[in-house]
């Protein structure tokens, strides 16, 4: 007898693990059965994993803690034993605000600190001559997408909240208003990147692995109260999820996985934009320009799929530093709870492995430390933390 | 925002139908500052420059995501809104969430003044679903009859039957064969296509 499971997911190519675990028969293999809900907002999955319509969710890991805190909405205690993706975003910007920063640029083109500081100047500009602030879009508020965005502006001393406008757009927008001059540039993930590139409106200024090298971007989510009461349920939906995991990342399955990702009720995009994102080479400029970045997406190699607790805290710690929470140790404790990797280690029956070196390993400021994280903060100029 | 004075509603919606059944329903209940917004561009500006005390939007709506920037406390939100969930509650969001509606509030409307209105939301919202059924079978039933009409016009044609007869030819071949009458006629159609 097989369980049915209902699991939501958005359209993009980070929900791989899942989409693959279904639809190569690795969760039928566990005995689930498993019907996946393409969804067309964060908010939507979000609200439904919270009341129950369904028992797991391809989840923004930032969203999985918001729930978990109660910040800004419902609390709802949610897990994350299964890291579905690191990275895999990027930051694009329009052809005018590309050859703006190129202008201003003094250091090397790919260095975050060159262009953020290339970025000041252009704000700097712009406002001198009385031109309206730059846009820019990302995904949800709860997103790494956001905080990558803010992370890099910052450094480079334009502050997000007020030399810049930030949106949120759901993607599929992106590009249309990347075209049409309503936003100058956005970080999202794959393919709308590639898709504004394709259509020669806009440029990848960085991958957001130029940001920060190991950034833990989509979590599989469960509520909590869900996972105690099915444990092996749970158990085999992570080693499911797993098998997938390692399926896509051996190149010999390549035309496989981008076939099942590219059906139009899955990822439903062109099979080329995935499996250029899968082999984490892009076209970054619409004259051809490719770049190609080991780190650009990480599915299940280098313990990607093992949740880490301290990126949990780093996540945490972006909140407290854009006013979206307050600090307190407690809380931090609660967010780093929300990453199991003991229910990864026994649904998998291996040992601890060590944290990769340099969890987050970001282009400036001092090493992540989850343990001082009021220490880690105070080092950044730019910041909106209630203090 | 006065307390006897009604409320101004926001109803984000692509579709125009939907909007306009939900608009009625809220007139009706007395509900006079109704605005509807279809066009998801700028959708952010556009809520501010109407500053509504209630937004309601359908589940569909990718731009869903966009609403959830009222949450956070920045220079770009006048006033801060909340996503009428209460707690206490589930059952509410839970239809709310079914019905494929959700409502955002801005701070310091009452919970009593928001629960009728997503009440009647719900309701209107089903309502809508459930004549999207109704339009969707009319339309299948429609087709269906055009089918039989093709095959008996073969049937006619082919066996030199009456219009009648043809009809009875397809109506015993079905319940001969436990199908639907619409399924013959299109196997008949298909094999006369096969054999042209």
């Amino acid at each position: 007898m097989s369980t049915a499971l209902h699991i939501g997911f958005i359209p993009l190519v980070d929900a791989a693990a899942l989409i693959v675990a279904v639809d190569k028969g690795f969760a039928a293999a566990e005995g689930l059965d498993v019907t996946l809900a393409r969804e067309v907002s964060w908010s939507n999955v979000r609200d439904k994993l919270n009341i129950g319509l369904f028992d797991a969710a391809h989840l923004l890991a930032p969203v999985a803690i918001a729930s978990s805190l109660g910040v800004a909405h419902v609390k709802v205690p949610i897990l994350a034993p299964f890291n579905l993706a690191l990275n895999g975003n990027a930051i694009t910007v329009s052809l005018a605000l590309h050859a703006a920063i190129l202008d201003e640029l003094d250091g090397d083109r790919f260095d975050p600190m060159a262009t953020a500081r290339a970025l000041a100047r252009v704000v700097a500009l712009r406002r001198k001559n009385g031109q309206e602030p730059l846009t820019f879009a990302m995904t949800f508020p709860f997103s790494t997408h956001n905080y990558q965005l803010r992370f890099w502006m910052a450094a480079g001393g334009v502050d997000p909240d007020e030399d810049v406008r930030l949106v949120v757009l759901p993607p599929p927008f992106m590009v249309d208003s990347l075209a049409s001059g309503q936003v100058d540039g956005f970080c999202v993930g794959a393919p709308w990147n590639s898709v504004a590139v394709d259509r020669g409106v806009g440029h990848i200024v960085h991958f957001v692995s130029d940001i920060l090298i190991r950034a833990a971007e989509k979590v599989l989510a469960v509520r909590q109260n869900w996972a105690e009461r099915h444990p092996d349920t749970l158990a085999g939906l992570i080693r499911a999820t797993q098998r997938a995991a390692d399926f896509i990342e051996q190149a010999d399955n390549r035309d496989e996985v981008v076939a099942l990702l590219a059906q139009p009720e899955r990822v439903g995009v062109d099979s080329d934009l995935i499996r250029r994102t899968l082999e984490g080479r892009l076209k970054v400029s619409p004259d051809g320009t490719m770049r190609e970045s080991g780190n650009y997406l990480l599915v299940g190699r280098e313990h990607a799929s093992r949740p880490d607790p301290a990126q949990a805290a780093w996540l945490y710690a972006q909140m407290v530093r854009w006013g979206q929470a307050p600090f307190s140790g407690e809380a931090l404790k609660m967010a780093m709870s929300v990453f199991r990797p003991d229910l990864y280690e026994s649904a998998l029956k291996t040992s601890a492995q060590p944290a990769a070196a340099g969890a987050i390993g970001a282009f400036t400021g001092p090493a992540f430390d989850p343990d001082d994280i009021a220490g880690y903060l105070q080092s950044f100029k730019v910041s909106r933390q209630a203090r | 925002m006065s307390a006897d004075q009604s409320p101004k509603i926001v109803i984000v919606d692509e579709s125009p139908i939907r909007a306009a059944i939900l608009q009625e329903g809220l007139r009706e209940a007395g509900y006079t500052g109704v605005v509807h917004i279809s066009e998801m561009q700028s959708l952010l500006s556009r809520i501010y420059a109407l500053d509504p005390d209630i937004i309601l939007i359908d589940l569909e709506n990718p731009s869903r995501d966009v609403l959830e920037q009222m949450f956070q406390v920045s220079r770009a939100v006048r006033r801060p809104v909340a996503m009428f969930v209460d707690q206490s509650d589930a059952a509410s969001i839970q239809a709310s969430v079914d019905a494929g509606v959700s409502a955002y509030i801005v701070d310091g409307l009452k919970k009593e003044r928001i629960k009728p209105i997503l009440d009647l939301c719900v309701s209107r919202f089903n309502a809508f679903s459930k004549l999207q059924d109704e339009l969707a079978r009319t339309k299948s039933a429609l087709e269906e009859r055009k089918v039989i009409d093709r095959a008996k016009g073969i049937l006619m044609k082919m066996k030199g039957l009456t219009e009648d007869e043809a009809y009875v030819l397809l109506r015993s071949t079905a319940m001969r064969e436990k199908k639907r009458i619409g399924e013959i006629a299109q196997s008949i159609i298909t094999a006369s296509e096969m054999l042209k």
